[in-house]
């Protein structure tokens, strides 16, 4: 087990070099320093102007290592900011990425740990009870509403929550944030709601499909035939064995639980990590984005060690060699 | 769901009436369980026999009410000493089950909870019927996995499903389906899913159980073999129907019905070298297909003009035993094998 995690991560980081190698070619290369100082200044910018920016920003070194610069170079440097977690500035403002991560990173968490351990436990509730009732008018009525939620775009959800609960009802403020204890949980309600409501069709749907082919199996019929009620049965006995693919969906999930959800933060005014990308692609704030790609390309890596270990726990026939 | 109240079977563990079950098949619901009636004795074995899909399972787990969806139970008594089954209430219907009546299915490779200890397995058995202390469940299981022939219970109860062979698993079924010692317990081709060896060694091993236990067993098997060797009567069932019914010797022996002694005459062990086996010609209808006469009708060598549109009467050619043929209505008792078989590949001689 811990040769293999060993094993894993090892791979993990080959992964990442690829990763910084393909970050390099896209923000670098195909996207060249002087275009994103030309975006920055304008059109009309002069070349030194340009080359000014460049100084500021760190972009005005040699692309490649080559004789006399085989250190001093962008790919080198590139590399090594990226691997010691030293993002630099913000290309757009000037603000150290690495406080802005960890300032965002606090709203972004609260908002999509409710958001996911709810929506969850919801999920995976009504779609017991939908395998539970399966060719039933209830499976049926279920299916289709969980078709219909998640054939629904979440800006639905967005604004008609906003629409209703904000400017109707006047329950919960439209969007805004204060980080104040006391008041946070108003600004986060909403979102949270939507987050919840606008997943859950597309969970609701692929558990039940989990859950029915389970239902059907042979050690279901004899758990019945000892004895065991209805409850019992979907809880202990299905609920275990659907664990495998349940858990392929949710630990990949937890990691990225920290980075936000890029539309909800946007539209509520949250800010948090997701808005804080999605200002980046705005604002042409290129070493804010290779960072954040970064890190979600770390956590994936992350994730899916998590995934695999986990199923160890729920799965006796797994081992990991 | 008449339930006759009037029932003399107090000597039997288990008494079957008229029990329907049926199936949608297309627009209408066919009987694959079709009034079939049968009464098992405390330690004795009654051998449900049958092609694949004659509703010998479907039998079962009628009688348990775990038919699988859509099928459903219509009609009939199932009587389990004084309690009528069909008529327990959901809670009442839990409790009886794996208690009173227990139940062995044929693939013991899937019938076990992947995920779950073996041992666990059993335990949840008991403390679901039990107000004992999982100690104490444990500590009966650890016993009962010794009473089954598992080596090294102690070790084998923290076991998975995977890591036990397959005759060690349905050691642990049975182990399972005896723990609360059943008035009933329903075998589903037990050995079927098993190596020739170990069907003999699992075969035996219930039989002990069985002297015991005094358990009543209903033995559900397509292999004669088996019957041979296990069921002190035999049940012939064919299209939902049981065609025959009598004491081991009696049906094996002399069996009345065409269609038994079809099953009988294509056992390979009765087959001359050289000589083709014997088959029962064309093949089982499908439920949908299934007229209102007798369903063996299409195949049968002594089919008369009215069998396939009248159901096939009762008759007792001897005492305690049955036969559902309209060629053996006053049909003399002893009619000679030999006259039923169609006629086989000319034989060349050896």
């Amino acid at each position: 087990m811990l040769a293999y995690v060993v094993r894993r991560v090892a791979y993990g980081l080959v992964t990442v070099v690829g990763v910084l190698f393909l970050l390099f070619l896209l923000f670098f290369t195909i996207t060249a320093p002087d275009d994103v100082a030309r975006k920055a200044l304008g059109e009309k910018a002069q070349q030194e102007q340009i080359d000014q920016w460049k100084r500021l920003h760190g972009y005005d070194r040699p692309l490649l290592p080559g004789p006399g610069h085989v250190r001093d170079n962008m790919l080198v440097e590139h590399f090594r900011r990226m691997l010691t977690f030293d993002f630099g500035r913000s290309d757009a403002d000037d603000t150290v990425i690495l406080d802005r991560i960890k300032d965002g990173a606090v709203p972004s968490i609260l908002l999509t740990t409710p958001l996911f351990l709810v929506g969850l436990c919801l999920g995976i509730l009504l779609s017991l009870f939908v395998a539970f009732f399966r060719e039933t008018y209830i499976d049926r009525t279920g299916v289709f509403l969980a078709v219909l939620g998640m054939s629904l775009s979440i800006l639905l959800y967005i604004i008609g929550a906003q629409f209703l609960v904000g400017k109707l009802l006047r329950w919960f403020p439209i969007s805004g944030y204060d980080p104040d204890p006391a008041v946070v949980w108003r600004f986060l309600a909403l979102p949270v709601v939507v987050g919840i409501l606008s997943s859950l069709g597309g969970n609701v749907r692929f558990y039940r499909t989990v859950f029915v082919e389970e239902v059907n199996r042979d050690y279901v019929r004899t758990a019945r035939a000892k004895g065991a009620g209805d409850g019992r049965v979907m809880l202990r006995h299905v609920l275990g064995n659907a664990m495998i693919p349940i858990l392929t969906n949710v630990v990949m999930a937890i990691p990225f639980l920290f980075t936000g959800s890029l539309l909800l933060e946007a539209f509520f005014g949250i800010p948090g990590l997701g808005s804080m990308t999605v200002d980046a692609i705005d604002n042409n704030d290129f070493a804010t984005l290779r960072t954040m790609v970064y890190i979600d390309a770390l956590l994936f890596i992350l994730g899916q060690i998590l995934t695999d270990v986990s199923y160890t726990v729920a799965d006796p026939r797994i081992r990991l060699e | 769901m008449a339930a006759a109240k009037n029932d003399s079977a107090g000597s039997e563990s288990v008494r079957v009436r008229d029990l329907v079950t049926t199936f949608p098949y297309g627009s209408r619901r066919v009987a694959v369980v079709d009034q079939v009636s049968f009464g098992v004795a405390p330690g004795e074995v009654l051998a449900l026999v049958g092609e694949s899909g004659c509703g010998k399972s479907m039998t079962a787990l009628s009688m348990l009410r775990l038919v699988p969806k859509p099928g459903r139970v219509e009609g009939g008594s199932v009587r389990l000493g004084e309690t009528e089954v069909l008529e327990l209430d959901v809670p009442a219907m839990r409790r009886l089950r794996g208690h009173q009546m227990a139940m062995i299915f044929q693939e013991p490779m899937s019938s076990l909870n992947p995920v779950q200890a073996v041992g666990a397995q059993v335990v949840e058995a008991i403390l679901l019927h039990e107000d004992t202390t999982v100690r104490a469940a444990r500590k009966r299981t650890v016993e009962l996995f010794a009473a089954v022939g598992i080596p090294d219970p102690r070790t084998r109860i923290d076991a998975y499903p995977h890591q036990l062979s397959g005759g060690l698993k349905q050691r642990v079924m049975i182990a399972m389906a005896l723990a609360l010692r059943p008035t009933v317990l329903l075998a589903d081709e037990p050995t079927t899913a098993l190596d020739v060896t170990i069907q003999a060694q699992i075969l035996r091993l219930m039989r002990e159980l069985q002297r015991d236990t005094g358990t009543a067993i209903l033995l559900i098997t397509h292999d004669l073999g088996v019957v041979n060797e296990m069921a002190d009567r035999v049940a012939v069932m064919y299209g939902g129907k049981i065609v025959e019914m009598g004491n081991r010797r009696a049906v094996l022996g002399e069996p009345s019905h065409p269609y038994t002694r079809g099953l009988l005459a294509a056992m390979p062990g009765r087959a001359r070298r050289g000589e083709p086996l014997h088959e029962i010609t064309g093949v089982v209808p499908q439920p949908a297909e299934w007229q209102r006469g007798c369903r063996f009708a299409s195949r049968c060598p002594e089919r008369l003009p009215h069998c396939t549109d009248q159901p096939a009467p009762r008759s007792e050619p001897s005492p305690a035993r049955e036969v559902f043929c309209h060629a053996r209505v006053g049909a003399p008792r002893d009619i000679d094998p030999g006259s039923s078989r169609p006629v086989v590949a000319a034989e060349e001689g050896e």
